[in-house]
């Protein structure tokens, strides 16, 4: 049924522009300071879960109805808070370890990630359980007749395409043509020489993890508008599909984590839908996917062969 | 000394129980060029990332238009010391252009907004920044590789980009590490006229080189250190002539060294 196909590719598109979304914030960093930051799905977390703290307890009843008006406040309220979080994880929790081993900044994400979804846990009222996510934009579907069937498209399915790839877009372009993202290239490809350039790396290093966070947060706000139910869980289960989207791409290449991201959201709702197994099978799909590719070609669709490094 | 723009006092620099610089001495006048040469390990790229800020001197200063340089290589560079590499280390996933605009970083003005919105503020910076870095690519004969990434230019042109990055900072004062390394005496003698063209914008240039020849024809003066100690300094005949560089330096038999050494002066 073409119908049926052509719904789970756009249902794919969805999840993937988010999957993307989120995976580039693990792909900056990763390509500036060479670290996986496990902490960044928790970011994206706690960027859903300010902003319906915004909408709950902040938004006078009348503006909540105004989604209009709402939407960019919430989309606002989440990057703002996604930032302020990721800001001091880098300045408390990975500053310090700068010049450590690797694995210590490591471990450092894995607790940073732990104890963000307690801290939520523990202090958002009725947190323990799933909680309902407003409406802030239009709801219902868009049904497109094709053949004998017809394909749905939720609208804010089109809301997380639309604003997805509109940021990925101004984020590469901000990275290949502006004094800041020539600076955060250069820190990535050799530090020391990025200093003698006029350039401080702890600024560049902040800034990544500010681009990243915001764009987490985002996606926070448009994960709860689409679903209309969050939980402290959302973090680890799409924190990781976006950093198998990072790896998939080429870890360190933004167009590679938007790529990854797709692919991902694309064979999780096609293999769902036709591989043996039906849905319940749809991780597995995900990651037969990524170790293939990590056999095949393990720097990923973009990445480059052999990194040049000082 | 009056117009003296560089000037390091006593600069030493130990690792643990090694002494790589001891009590370094000397003075960069305005518009000069000097050579500073020396055996291997003689220390002439530490007392490099001693003026660069890379690393600060255990004892000792140096000072800029009589200022104190900051410990922030970053800083240092702002207030107008660029430098480049023996090892060539551009940023080699980057084009010729985009490594030469890195170099303009610390001399653009861009507000967070701005370049988010790409407001006029931020178009009129990086046009300024792309004039000036045509400009430098064409200055060091590079323009047709504009657009090449850098890891993938000759070996010869790698070298005259690193020297267009660092003149992309706007320094007054320029630091060469080996510029003629590996090259062949064409591409020598380019650098040689680029290093004295470089002096025609009024840029001060120390440069570490190995080849004596090129160094004697460069330069207005010539530093000689050897063990981390400035041995001798002077005219490039007068360092020539002096029997301790002979020895120290070049250790081999006097005659030898000396018939190295003017086997340079036949050539121009």
């Amino acid at each position: 049924m073409l119908s049926t196909f052509l719904s789970q590719v756009v249902n794919g598109l969805i999840l993937g522009s988010l999957i993307g979304l989120i995976a580039l914030g693990y792909t900056m960093v990763y390509g500036i300071i060479q670290l996986i930051n496990f902490a960044h799905g928790e970011i994206f977390m706690v960027g859903s879960y300010g902003g319906l703290a915004m909408f709950t307890y902040l938004l006078p009843t009348a503006i909540q109805n105004q989604w209009w008006f709402a939407l960019p406040l919430l989309l606002i309220a989440g990057a703002a808070i996604a930032v302020v979080v990721a800001v001091l994880m880098e300045r408390f929790a990975y500053r310090p370890l700068r010049n450590a081993p690797r694995l210590a900044p490591l471990i450092t994400a894995l607790g940073v990630s732990v104890a963000l979804q307690e801290a939520v846990r523990v202090f958002y009222p009725n947190a323990t359980a799933a909680v309902p996510f407003p409406k802030v934009f239009v709801e219902g579907t868009l049904a497109i007749p094709i053949g004998d069937g017809i394909v749905p498209i939720r609208y804010t399915g089109m809301l997380i395409i639309v604003v997805s790839l509109l940021l990925a877009f101004a984020l590469n372009t901000f990275v290949n043509n502006s004094r800041m993202g020539r600076a955060m290239r250069a820190t990535s490809q050799d530090r020391d020489v990025a200093r003698l350039m006029g350039i401080n790396p702890d600024r560049v290093i902040v800034l990544t993890f500010v681009l990243g966070a915001a764009l987490a947060g985002v996606a926070g706000i448009l994960y709860g508008a689409d679903l209309g139910l969050i939980n402290i869980n959302i973090g680890l289960q799409n924190g990781l599909f976006a950093f198998t989207a990072a790896v998939l791409g080429g870890i360190g290449n933004i167009k590679g984590a938007v790529a990854g991201g797709l692919v991902i959201g694309l064979v999780k709702t096609l293999g769902g839908q036709y591989l043996p197994g039906g849905t319940p099978y749809d991780y597995v799909w995900i990651f037969v996917v990524l170790i293939a590719v990590l056999v095949f070609r393990p720097q990923g669709f973009f990445g480059e062969t052999e990194r040049v490094r000082a | 000394m009056t117009d003296a723009i560089l000037n390091a006092t006593g600069v030493t620099m130990r690792f643990g129980g090694l002494t790589a610089l001891n009590d370094v001495s000397f003075s960069l006048t305005e518009g000069e060029v000097i050579g500073l040469i020396g055996p291997n390990g003689a220390g002439k790229t530490t007392l490099f990332n001693c003026l660069t800020g890379l690393y600060s001197p255990t004892a000792g200063e140096v000072a800029l238009r009589g200022k104190q340089l900051p410990e922030d290589p970053a800083k240092v560079t702002e207030l107008g010391v660029a430098r480049t590499f023996q090892n060539i280390r551009l940023f080699p996933s980057m084009t010729a252009e985009e490594n030469v605009l890195v170099g303009r970083h610390c001399r653009m003005k861009q507000s967070p907004f701005s370049s988010l919105l790409h407001g006029p503020g931020f178009r009129r910076s990086e046009a300024e920044a792309l004039t000036r870095s045509a400009e430098l690519l064409e200055f060091v004969g590079l323009t047709r590789f504009s657009d090449e990434l850098a890891r993938n230019l000759p070996y010869g042109d790698q070298r005259r980009l690193e020297i267009a990055r660092a003149l992309a900072t706007d320094p007054s004062v320029l630091l060469l590490d080996e510029p003629t390394a590996g090259m062949n005496a064409q591409e020598t003698e380019a650098t040689r006229r680029l290093i004295l063209s470089i002096r025609e914008l009024g840029v001060s240039v120390v440069v570490i080189e190995h080849d004596t020849k090129f160094i004697f024809t460069l330069c207005d003066r010539v530093l000689v250190l050897v063990q981390g100690e400035l041995l001798v300094e002077g005219t490039p005949d007068e360092v020539r002539g002096d029997p301790r560089v002979v020895e120290a330096y070049l250790g081999a038999p006097p005659e030898e060294v000396e018939a190295q050494i003017h086997a340079g002066e036949q050539t121009p």
